[in-house]
Parts: C-alpha cells; structure tokens; sequence
C-alpha cells in the first residue's frame, strides 16, 4: 500500500441518516478512521468537502426520484470502490413499502401540496442501478461492521461479515431461543448476521432489519408462524418491514398480504 | 469422618450438597449448575446449593420448550436437559488462536495469554457427560491436539445427575448415553423423593470425587435406597417416547444419500443451525483473520460454525452443498453414520436438544424411522 | 479407521505458523504463480503446507517442489481468492507463515517396481511435481513414468521450460493437450482423458495419480478402467473447504473422510461411492 491515505466519500439517498451517524457514532475509533483514511466528502461530520475521485464511497439510501438516479452515477463513475450502507441502499429500505402501494396516494395523505412532488414509483436498492462492491447490511447498520468492512478495505481482505442467520449470533451469545420458549415471531431464523444478536438478547423478536439471509426459507417460517398463531398480517409484516423490496421477503410478504 | 471407598455408595442429605458446591469452590473451581431464569434452565454459575432451583417442570416438544417452577415442590433434579450444554464452557464459541503484529521485519506471532478456569459441572445429565467423552475423541485423541479445549476439560469435575424423568424429547436410552451415568463422573447423584426424606444416593467414581466428601455429613447406602434409586432411573428410560434404531445406522444412511426425502426435509428447514449450535456433539469451527484501521495488528479468530451455513463449504467457484438439503444430509449423515468411521461410535447422545430448539420442529427420531423405511428392501 | 497421518502429535499450537521469508517468485500463468521459501522440511509427495498470509488468513497449498531439496519449500498458487491475492503480491524479502506438511501424499512406496502413469489438469500438476522429481531421481525403483497433461491452452500450462525438459529425456513419457489452440500448436487438442489409450504401460503394473478438477479426474478413472487398470490401483487428490488442516474444525468433510488429514490423497475404491454425489 502506499503512503497516501485513500480517500473516502460518504453519500446520501433517501434515507434517515441513521447509518451515517453510525459512523460518527464510532467515537474512540473514529479517530482511528481518520487517521487511516482521508475524508474527503461527508457532509454529515464535515463541511470541508472535497472534488472526487475517491477510493472509497459509502452509499447510504435508496433511489428514489430521477434526480437520484443520475446522481449515483456519478458517484459509481468517481468512486474506485462502492460500499453500500443500509437497509434502504442494499434493500431500498421502510420507504420500498410504495414499491407496493400507489405512491400518488401516499403523497396526497403525507403532503399538503402534493402536486410538488416528484418521486418515482418505487425505492430501489443501490445495486439496481449501478455496480455495487459490497453491501453493508442493517436498520441500522452495526457500527463494529462499519469499521471491519473499512479495515477490510484497507488491508485488502475478505471482510469477516457473514451471511448466515441471526441464529447463529444469538446462540454463540447463549440466548435460548425465543421462539422455542415464548412462540415468539422471530425472524431471525431468516435473517441475515451481523447485529450479534441484539434483539433477541433483549428478550425482543427479531423483526429482520438485516433482510434475508444465505437462502432464506420464508415459507418454513411462514408455515411455523402460522402454527404459533401469526395471522397472515402479521407474517407480511414480519417480511414487509426494512427490507420490503429483498427477495425471497418481497415475495412473502406479497403473498400474506392477500 | 472417613473416606469412603471408590465403589462405595452412601446416602447424603441438602446440607450435605451444599458441603460439596462450598468444597468445590474452596478448591477453585467455578461451579456451573441448571439454574431457571426467564423460563428456562440456562447453566450458569452457582455459588452455593441454595442457588439449585427448586421444582422447576419442563415440556420440551418438537420447537417447544416451557418450564415453570411449582410452589410447594421440594425436588431439585426433576427436570430435564438445559437448553445449552457445557460445550459452550469448553469449546469457546469466540477463542482468538493468535495475535500478529506488524514490524520492521515483517511481523511477529504471538499466543494470546488465555486465563485459566476450572470448572465443575454440577447437576450434568449423562447424555450430557457421554457428549463430553465424544467431543474428547474427536478434539484429543487424534494426532492433533486442540489445546484450548485440552486446558478447559482437563480439570473438569463432573458432578453427575442420574435422570429420574425424561423430556417427550429425550432418547437417550437408545443411544445407549444415559439415563444413569456409567461413566465420567466424579459424583453420581440419585434424587430419592419420600414422604419422610430428601435424600440423594450417591456413587462416587473417581478419588478426586471421594475427596469432595469431605466434611459431608453421609451415611453408607443401604440396599434399599440402592434399589430404590434404580426404580426411578429404569423408569426414565421407559417413559422415552423417541428412538433412534441404531442397528446398521451408517450403512444404512450411506445408501439413502441420494434420498428425495432430504429436499422434503430442506422444505421446512432454515437452515438456521439453532440445531448445531445447541447440539453437545457439534464440534466445526470456523477460523478467520481481523485486522485495525491500521492494518499493523492482525487477529486470528475462531467462532463456532455449523455445516448449515453456506460458507461452510465454500471452495473456489462456490459452494459445495448450495443445496439445504445437501447440507441437512451432512449433518444427519456426519451425526449419525460417517462419525463411526472418523471417530468410532455414534456423534449423537440423544440428549433431544436438536428436536426441541429446531424453531420449525424438525426431528431428528423421525426422520431416521423414515430413512431407515425407504432403506428397507 | 485409518491410521492417521506419520506426524508427531503436536498441540493445538500446530494451528500457529512459523514465519518464513520469500526467496523467489516466478509467474507461471496469467494468475498462477511459483513461490520459493527460505525454510525447509521433510514432506512426501502429495502433502501440502497452510500458507498465511498476515492480517488476510490461511489457505492451504501443496508443495510442489523437490522432496529431496530440504533447504526450501516450493509452493505452486493460483490467485483466486483474497488470500492468494495477498500471497500473490509478496516479493522476495517479504514474510508470511507456514506450517505443515499435512495430509497423506502419492503413493510412492507402493508404486516402486511399477510403472508411474500421471494425469494432471491445470494446476493439479503442482501436487503431482514432488512425484516426478522423485521418480527421476530414484528413477531404477520404477517401471516407466509417463506423464499426461491437459490445459486449457498453452498460456494455461504451468512448468513450461520442465515440460519441455522432460519430454526431452528418454526414460519418461509425457504427452501434453490442450482444450484449444492457435493453429501453430503441434501436438494434442482435447481432453486429457483422450491421452490415455496413446500410451504404453501395464495395466496389471501400473499405479495412476490423478489431479485434477473432479469432473475431469472422474472420466480419466473411468479410462483407465477401460484399460483394465483396477480401482485399487488409481489415486486421486481431492480438494473441499479447509480451514484448519489438523481435523479439527471439521470443514473438509468429504462423506467419511477428513480431506486434510484421511487425504487429500485417496486410493480410487475409498471414495468411489461418494465422489460422484451431487453436493456431497
């Protein structure tokens, strides 16, 4: 590697900023950050904003108006490496719930005067318009992640973010399943790693901010969840929450939706 | 005070339970019991016998466990499998295996100090101490040692409980790992309940366990109580309600490996590895490197892993079982079949974890009766 | 269950390289390249070292240099994943770990007063080198030695100018194909499998060693078949997912074997019933 610190840009979609923050939430190691990387263009910690390219950008947020649209390509043409952060960049987030409704609708309930908006129909993800290097999953995304997908980076590594269930962080933290012992609707069993757990270890069900796992089985969840008393609203829910618009929890929550 | 005799039984009362956890912790050693909370026995540490709950019930079904502890009830053993086993006190799920740092010369490796702890497993059921002698075949007695299990079982000091009730889940008897506790055991402990006494029959099996006696208040047991004891353990055995037939089990599984049935089961299974992670047996670990922002220290970690992940077996050009039903074979075929050849014997203990903590309530009893089915000529 | 391999019991400190140091690389393909160690040890053909690169992780690589030459270790790497990036980027002087050997090699003592037939693909030539070496240095203790390699295309072959070397002497047989070539190619287009009937050896005296991509190694068994060579005579090398080489993270399952430590040489008729599973 060389001496120059490589340049890091973080960007904003629709979205909540709640990733971002993950960033400055880093405190200690936020130092850290800024020592290895030179941050060029993050609106959120900085106003010193500076021309690309860049090495790295973090994309948070889905696409979500035309605008939009053109701007992530800009981004992708500036960018040597592209990391998603998010539920809405990696799945198009709470707001791909239009993805199944009809947005005139939503703007006219939300808005006094809809007629200046200019939205397109449905909240995609980052990687459905241009090439992504890697997706950061999470509502938010765990700031432990953040910093080892960046060391990754760094070093030139596989970073170590797995893509199995939620299970498997909640049994290595010595949760008895919830699911098992309450009847809980839990999604962890089809939700991807990477929060360790932090739902179920607070006695909470997982609700799968981190959309679907590795092969995810939604329909042998779905037919457990019924048998526990889930009501088809509930199961769409479950699927139809951060990650609306990820397969196989799109398709799921479709179909209980009817 | 006397001492008794490797092969003596002797009678012992409350007080006398709680002279032994307060030895055991005089010598050093974390005491790790059943205790119930939230609903559910966890293991956890105890510091005197006072902690032991008293009463607890539970149900485990296929994906269901419910425990409750009932008023007025004086028992402290009639219970069944805790919901983990002590694998997570000696296989750690997180271990780091070195650390590396970077230097002028290149880098340097060093092993991480790893503090010492004894444990005493105190209440452990014999499916529980038979899963204990399987993962020592397969981390000990091979060419290669895995030492960080090595330092943690050493000095293990297994309290035992012979069962005197059985889950709906339990199939023990026909794995041939328990009710009673044959072996493993330091103390062997039988829970007598009567109208006049709370008394505990116990077997002593090693002089480590004979000297945890000391200052135990004991009578020598007499035939009766012996006899007494046996009832209630033979009757455990028969209130099983699961089996596993295990007459040419991994013969019979090699010749169902291209099986139909294994999609059917990948159907309702998650591939969620609850399954592996609370089986005592399961022993994969995946190893990996993490470094700082720096990239000048470099860390070298193992977790648990499970043959239901997909990056279990992950080769150049991708995974080999893409497939949940390729990976559920693996699992049943390594559990029950192909662990005859690497280690001898059987890789499961019929402890039942794996039916009740499976959250879509696949069984493992029912699935090899209906392999063993389609084997048949 | 089989006796496991010769080495001394070792801890699980065996899990922690030692270092070693770069001395050479040469580039053998577009994304293959050979890799010279200053340390040294005893191994037998076949057997293979886990390679760490710092701050990236271990991969395992079988050595492919000359079991006689003790004062280096010879590993033959196709970059393909992170590790063998970072392995690939190392330059003479630089430092990585390794420790090893593992796993059980060629048959070499089995093989002595018989004739040597091996079929390579791609970079299963690297494990199958120490044999050559071997059976050229010791070369009164073997029958004939043919060697039969496949590639993609010339620019796909590893050990070049050793090819050439070999073909060139009078006690050895190699024959080389490629899938495809310019038109300037003059010998074999094709699979290697096609190589088989074109050469002379005993199939009552023979013992086979194949490496290759399993597919491949499949149809070559099924050739050697056709020429009458028994399944107890064939050896095959066989790869899955391997992480800790001493059988005890229990990744490179293949039915009941360990790969690292039962293999990843096998006699044909041990895995015969479960290579050709699907996803097994």
């Amino acid at each position: 590697m060389t001496n120059k610190k490589p340049k890091l840009a973080v960007w904003k979609f629709a979205s909540c900023d709640g990733c971002q923050l993950s960033l400055l939430d880093c405190e200690d190691e936020l130092l850290a950050v800024a020592d290895a990387v030179d941050i060029a263009y993050f609106p959120e910690g900085s106003s010193r904003m500076r021309e690309g390219p860049y090495d790295l950008s973090l994309v948070e947020g889905s696409i979500t108006t035309e605008h939009d649209r053109k701007r992530i390509l800009e981004v992708r043409a500036n960018s040597r490496v592209l990391i998603t952060i998010g539920a809405c960049a990696t799945a198009g987030g709470i707001q791909a719930l239009r993805n199944y409704a009809d947005v005139k609708e939503f703007a006219r309930a939300v808005y006094a005067s809809p007629e200046f908006i200019e939205t397109l129909d449905k909240s995609s993800p980052i990687k459905d318009v241009v090439r992504v290097d890697f997706e950061l999953r999470g509502c938010p995304i765990n700031k432990s992640q953040l910093l080892e997908v960046i060391s990754a980076f760094l070093n030139h590594r596989k970073a170590a973010i797995f893509s199995h269930s939620v299970c498997i962080e909640c049994k290595m933290r010595g949760n008895p399943c919830i699911m098992v012992t309450r009847g809980e609707f839990c999604a962890g069993g089809v939700t991807n790693a990477g929060c360790n757990a932090l739902c179920p270890t607070y006695d909470r069900a997982c609700f799968g901010c981190y959309g679907p796992n590795e092969t995810a089985n939604t329909t042998a969840l779905a037919h457990r969840l019924t048998e526990l008393g889930a009501s088809p609203i509930d199961i769409q829910r479950l699927f139809h929450t951060f990650n609306a618009a990820a397969e196989p929890f799109a398709s799921a929550g479709i179909k209980y939706a009817r | 005070m006397t001492e008794v005799s490797i092969s003596g039984k002797v009678i012992l009362g409350l007080e006398g339970l709680g002279k032994i956890v307060s030895n055991l912790r005089r010598e050093g050693y974390s005491v790790i019991a059943p205790v119930f909370e939230a609903g559910v026995m966890k293991l956890a540490e105890i510091e005197s016998a006072d902690d032991l709950p008293r009463g607890v019930r539970d149900q485990q079904e296929k994906g269901t466990y419910r425990a409750e502890q009932i008023e007025g009830e004086r028992d402290l053993f009639k219970n069944n499998v805790s919901c983990f086993s002590y694998k997570s006190f000696l296989h750690d799920p997180h271990l780091c295996v070195f650390k590396a740092k970077k230097d002028e010369n290149g880098f340097t490796i060093e092993k991480p100090e790893r503090e010492e702890k004894r444990f005493a497993f105190f209440g452990i059921r014999s499916c529980d101490l038979t899963a204990m002698s399987k993962l020592d075949d397969v981390l000990l007695q091979g060419d290669y040692v895995d030492s960080a299990y090595d330092d943690r079982r050493k000095p293990v000091m297994n309290i035992a409980v012979n069962c005197t009730t059985s889950a709906d889940t339990c199939f023990c008897a026909s794995m041939n790992s328990g009710p009673r506790a044959r072996a493993n055991f330091d103390l062997a402990l039988t829970e007598i309940i009567d109208d006049e006494r709370h008394v505990f029959l116990c077997e002593v099996g090693s002089d480590e366990g004979a000297k945890l006696l000391c200052g135990v208040p004991f009578e020598d047991a007499p035939d009766e109580d012996d006899r007494a004891a046996d009832v209630l353990i033979v009757a455990a055995a028969k209130m099983q309600m699961r089996s596993i037939d295990t007459s040419g089990i991994a013969e019979l599984l090699q010749r169902v490996q291209t099986s139909h049935r294994f999609e059917e089961i990948a159907e309702r299974c998650l591939a969620c590895a609850n399954c592996t992670m609370v089986c005592p047996t399961c022993f994969c670990t995946n190893i990996f490197d993490v470094t700082d922002l720096t990239g000048d220290n470099a860390e070298r970690v193992r977790h648990w892993d499970s043959c239901f992940t997909l990056s279990y077996s992950q080769l150049h050009g991708g995974s080999v079982r893409q497939s949940v039903s390729a990976r559920y074979r693996q699992f049943i075929t390594h559990k029950l079949g192909t662990w005859h050849d690497q280690f001898g014997g059987i890789g499961c203990v019929g402890c039942g974890r794996c039916i009740a903590w499976c959250p879509t309530g696949i069984d493992i009893t029912e699935e090899m009766a209906v392999f063993r089915q389609l084997a048949a000529p | 269950m089989q006796q496991r391999s010769t080495i001394a019991p070792n801890s699980f400190d065996a899990l922690i390289p030692e270092t070693a140091r770069v001395t050479s690389v040469r580039k053998e393909t577009v994304d293959t390249f050979t890799m010279d160690l200053d340390r040294g040890f005893r191994f037998e053909p076949g057997q293979f070292n886990m390679l760490y690169a710092f701050g990236a992780g271990e991969v395992p690589i079988s050595i492919s240099g000359d079991p006689a030459d003790s004062s280096r270790l010879v590993h033959t790497i196709r970059s393909v994943g992170a590790v063998t990036k970072r392995l690939e980027a190392l330059r003479p002087g630089d430092m990585l770990g390794v420790r090893g050997p593992y796993g059980e090699g060629w048959p070499m003592a089995k093989a002595r007063g018989h004739d040597i037939v091996i079929v390579a693909g791609g970079i299963g030539l690297a494990p199958l080198r120490p044999v050559i070496y071997h059976a050229l240095r010791h070369r009164d203790d073997y029958g004939n030695v043919v060697l039969l390699y496949g590639a993609r295309s010339p620019e796909d072959m590893i050990f070049e100018s050793e090819l050439h070397r070999w073909r060139g002497r009078f006690d050895m047989g190699v024959k080389v194909i490629v899938d495809r070539a310019p038109s300037s190619w003059r010998t074999h287009v094709g699979v290697v499998t096609t190589l088989i009937p074109k050469v002379y050896f005993d199939p009552i005296d023979t013992i086979a060693m194949v490496c290759g991509p399993e597919v491949m190694m499949r149809f070559v068994v099924r050739e050697f078949q056709n020429r009458g060579l028994t399944e107890d005579k064939i050896y095959v090398s066989m790869e899955r997912n391997m992480k800790c080489a001493v059988g005890l993270c229990g990744h490179c399952q293949f039915g009941p074997e360990f790969i690292c430590a039962d293999g990843p040489v096998f006699r044909y008729d041990r895995v015969r019933d479960i290579i050709g599973i699907r996803e097994i």
